[in-house]
């Protein structure tokens, strides 16, 4: 973690103590002791689709099956895998068997007890060819799962699988609701029952989602009683809702976060909270095309491109740098590898090498008789995207690379561009996910239309880290794999990474017990608690 | 009249029919399908699973089968199960927004009226007149303004700043534990920014549309005799002149009613409204091939239907075409 960094979070946990609250100056003998209470409204863009996990897979549903569902495992706050259903687990000598022992006396929210049973429907769920889940792939790896008894549960894998273990940190579905049924047509998908630190209330369509606290959760009841996700398409009327009391809760836009929210009356009733986000956004080439099949001309793209400022001008500083395909500072990032600095005298003169030299003296460089010129894509609805886009362009055009900037639309820019490969460049962005593994995107075996290594990348030394990386357990000996893997990336610069950008969340000053950790703020949820004095909603 | 009646009606079914070949095309043209948000750039999902989704919605075999299918279902009075993950049944999801769309719809029309009409009256009237001359200026303006941004500065002023009205959705979060009458005043509290706004617009070309009818209809010799009877100024414009220009308004009013059913995207997603126009934007989008169907289906049928009534409404109204 950056110092920048630690110093912000400070920062913002000392605003906290600061603000605590003006009704409290007031009365000093109210106490801020956790106590069960109180209501936090969040706000969120798009409508859940379905809650039933294995079916799921937008943001807005994730995050709420995330408060009423549990997995075996999950990430705690500094992402080390913990148990969660699972009290404890083990790992055979091999690599290829988990057993997990499960937490005794966890009841569904409907009384029914939680048994291994339910751990293996769920397995059966995710593999059945009926279900309509994307999440299918990794579970397709067990070759056997078994209940030796009802709080154990086995797995068996044909080879080691180092993503296996935190798999089972899929939500966990009830069988004595589901077995036997469609699950298409399930009455949970609109109203879940789990075993998390929340019950479902009542969800009315185009309007709001509410969940109340479970008192028997297992690991205690949570303090905010009431949790309301209110669906409002629109970002700039949902930051009119966050001024004026209506929402507790959003993720702030750069903007939002560096020049709407300084006025003291935000400051009084809200805490802003800084961390980079699970993602990045990079400038991607068509290794197909002869253009740039050539390494130093995408190191020349690497030297042109300015990357501070883009994270200047399109963030307003609020990220930073990215250098590979992982978050700094999780263990797999590697800092060591070779950077590009801002440079265009040294790209001018790898593009040179390369054979590029404007000889016509028109600006624009060219090779055998042909300009350096093509199309730079990225998908509609996506600003950061496209700002960062005209300033590549700009930047391209200093050393003599003649860019067309194109904006499409999503579906149409997947099926008529990405999957057919035909494309010249493009600017997009990948989640960074907990686990290592970039086996999808980056192996060579993983280049056929549809499939995610569409720029075509293939380095034989990488597939065959990556076929390591993902068959290894031990930390240590996999981020040898992955640290080899991003200095490869960084000297072929098969992407030119651009950026990864902070969350910028902000939250009512009356809700306390924050802790922003590498996980972000939402690890200890249920320990967050708006002291009795603040409380705003009386029910 | 009941012969043209069940005549205009049969006619209306090949129509329907044609219309959902074609839109059934269409939207199978666009590029993309209603699986791709789950399995597109998903590091989990393999080719194979996409197959396998893919079958599980008849996405893979021929588009006329996939559209006998769903004919076949419409002729059951089923519009299918929605293609979003949340498979819900067409008809349920298009059901739950119909009512604040047409709520909305109908009180802006009727305010457009209440409001529009006096005024294109009066500035007819007083042609000329600094009346007139003010509202052509109220008429580029509303015609300017976009209304996303006249709600965003509503919201802000009034919203935010004065807290005077809700910012968006339509009800309060407390609505379930308020009295009937508090509830009452809770969604009209919530609908006054949404309706003022999507009048707005009409108001101007409204207003504009009264006028020239109103212009129209003073020219005419029966006013001049009218006005050589003796008659009041008052009688002559509000009993004779009034009710002739008001005819083309039924025109209008006809080809309204399919707008009824359809909302606007900005203007729902600005005020958080659950409303039909959302419900589209997001199923074409999503490549959502049977909510877009069941969606087009209704406004081609209230389409028919609005004409018909138009028409039938327009002989009902004018002796002149009645008799003919």
């Amino acid at each position: 973690m950056s110092f920048p960094f630690i110093c912000l979070l400070l920062l913002g946990l000392l605003c906290g103590c600061e603000q605590a609250p003006v009704e409290q100056a007031a009365d000093k003998s109210i106490s801020t002791v956790p106590a069960p209470g109180g209501t936090l409204i969040q706000g969120t863009i798009g409508e859940p689709s379905n809650l039933i996990p294995a079916i799921a897979s937008d943001g807005a549903s994730s995050a709420i099956n995330g408060l009423v569902y549990n997995g075996l495992v999950r990430y705690d706050k500094d992402l080390n895998i913990e148990g969660e259903l699972a009290h404890s687990w083990e790992i055979s000598d091999d690599g290829r068997t988990i057993t997990f022992h499960l937490r005794e006396g966890v009841r569904w929210h409907d009384g029914t007890p939680f048994t291994s049973a339910d751990v293996l429907f769920t397995y059966q769920l995710l593999v059945d060819p009926d279900t309509p889940t994307a999440y299918a792939e990794r579970y397709m790896q067990v070759s056997k799962a078994e209940t030796p008894d009802a709080h154990t549960f086995r797995v068996h894998y044909e080879k080691p699988l180092a993503s296996a273990l935190i798999s089972w940190g899929v939500g966990i579905h009830p069988r004595h609701l589901l077995e036997g049924q469609d699950v298409t047509a399930s009455p949970l998908s609109r109203s879940p029952v789990g075993t998390g630190p929340y019950r479902f209330v009542e969800w009315k369509t185009g309007e709001k989602i509410e969940l109340k606290a479970n008192p028997d959760y297992f690991e205690g009841e949570p303090f905010i009683q009431r949790v309301v996700y209110r669906f409002i398409p629109d970002p700039s009327t949902m930051f009119l809702e966050l001024q004026s009391g209506g929402l507790d809760m959003m993720d702030l836009t750069p903007i939002q976060y560096a020049r709407q929210t300084e006025t003291p009356a935000f400051k009084r009733n809200f805490n802003k909270y800084r961390y980079p986000a699970f993602g990045y956004t990079y400038l991607g080439f068509n290794l197909r095309r002869p253009l740039f099949q050539d390494k130093r001309v995408r190191q020349a793209f690497a030297h042109a491109i300015n990357k501070q400022e883009i994270v200047d001008g399109v963030l307003l500083g609020l990220g930073q740098i990215a250098t590979g395909p992982y978050k700094p500072g999780t263990w797999p990032y590697n800092p060591d590898v070779r950077r590009y600095a801002y440079d265009p005298e040294q790209a001018r003169t790898l593009l040179a090498e390369a054979g590029w030299r404007d000889s016509d003296g028109d600006g624009v460089v060219e090779k055998d008789g042909r300009d350096f010129s093509f199309v730079l894509m990225t998908n509609q609805g996506n600003d950061s995207r496209i700002k960062a886009g005209e300033i590549i362009q700009r930047r391209l055009a200093d050393i003599g690379i003649d860019v067309k900037l194109r904006v499409v639309e999503w579906a149409s820019f997947l099926k008529e561009f990405i999957n057919p490969g035909d494309f010249d460049a493009l600017i997009m962005g990948w989640n960074i996910p907990m686990d290592p593994d970039g086996y999808n995107v980056w192996h060579s075996s993983k280049t056929r239309p549809g499939e995610l290594n569409f720029i075509n990348f293939q380095n034989a030394e990488v597939d065959e880290l990556l076929e390591k990386g993902r068959r290894t357990l031990d930390q240590e000996q996999r981020k040898a794999y992955y640290d080899r893997f991003q200095e490869i990336l960084a000297e072929e610069q098969p992407y030119v990474f651009l950026f990864v950008p902070d969350a910028l969340p902000a939250v009512a000053a009356r809700v306390h017990g924050i802790e922003p950790a590498p996980a972000g703020i939402t690890h200890n949820f249920i320990r967050w608690y708006v002291p009795q004095a603040l409380r705003k909603y009386t029910r | 009249m009941l012969h043209y009646l069940a005549r205009r009606l049969l006619m209306m079914v090949p129509l329907l029919l044609g219309i959902t070949l074609i839109s059934f095309v269409v939207i199978h043209l666009a590029p993309g399908e209603p699986t791709d948000l789950q399995t597109e750039l998903n590091p989990e999902a393999s080719v194979e699973l996409k197959q396998r989704l893919r079958s599980q919605y008849d996405l893979d075999k021929p588009l006329l089968t996939q559209y006998g299918l769903w004919l076949s279902r419409l002729a059951r009075l089923d519009f299918g199960n929605s293609f979003s993950q949340d498979r819900r049944p067409v008809a349920e999801k298009i059901a739950e927004r119909l009512p604040v769309t047409i709520a909305i719809n109908v009180l802006s029309i009727v305010l457009i009226l209440l409001v529009a009409t006096p005024i294109g009256v009066l500035s007819a009237v007083k042609r000329n007149s600094l009346f007139d001359r003010a509202t052509t200026i109220f008429v580029f303006v509303g015609f300017a303004t976009p209304s996303f941004w006249l709600a965003l500065l509503l919201m802000d002023f009034l919203g935010a700043r004065l807290g005077v009205f809700p910012i968006s959705g339509i009800k309060s979060l407390g609505f379930d534990y308020l009295s009937p009458a508090a509830q009452v005043w809770d969604i009209v509290h919530h609908l006054i920014l949404p309706v003022l706004v999507s009048a707005f617009g009409g108001l101007a070309g409204f207003s504009r549309y009264m006028r020239s009818n109103m212009l129209d209809v003073i020219r005419q010799d029966y006013i001049l005799t009218a006005r050589a009877k003796g008659l009041s100024e008052r009688t002559v414009i509000y009993r004779h002149a009034l009710r002739n220009a008001l005819l083309p308004v039924i025109t209008i009013l006809g080809l309204s009613v399919p707008g009824l059913i359809g909302g606007s995207v900005i203007f729902e997603t600005i005020f958080a409204i659950p409303g039909m126009g959302k419900l589209f934007f997001d199923s074409v989008m999503m490549r959502d091939y049977p909510v877009i169907m069941g969606v087009l289906v209704m406004g081609a049928i209230l389409t028919l239907i609005g004409n018909l009534i138009a028409d039938v409404s327009y002989a009902l109204a004018d002796p002149r075409i009645r008799n003919n």
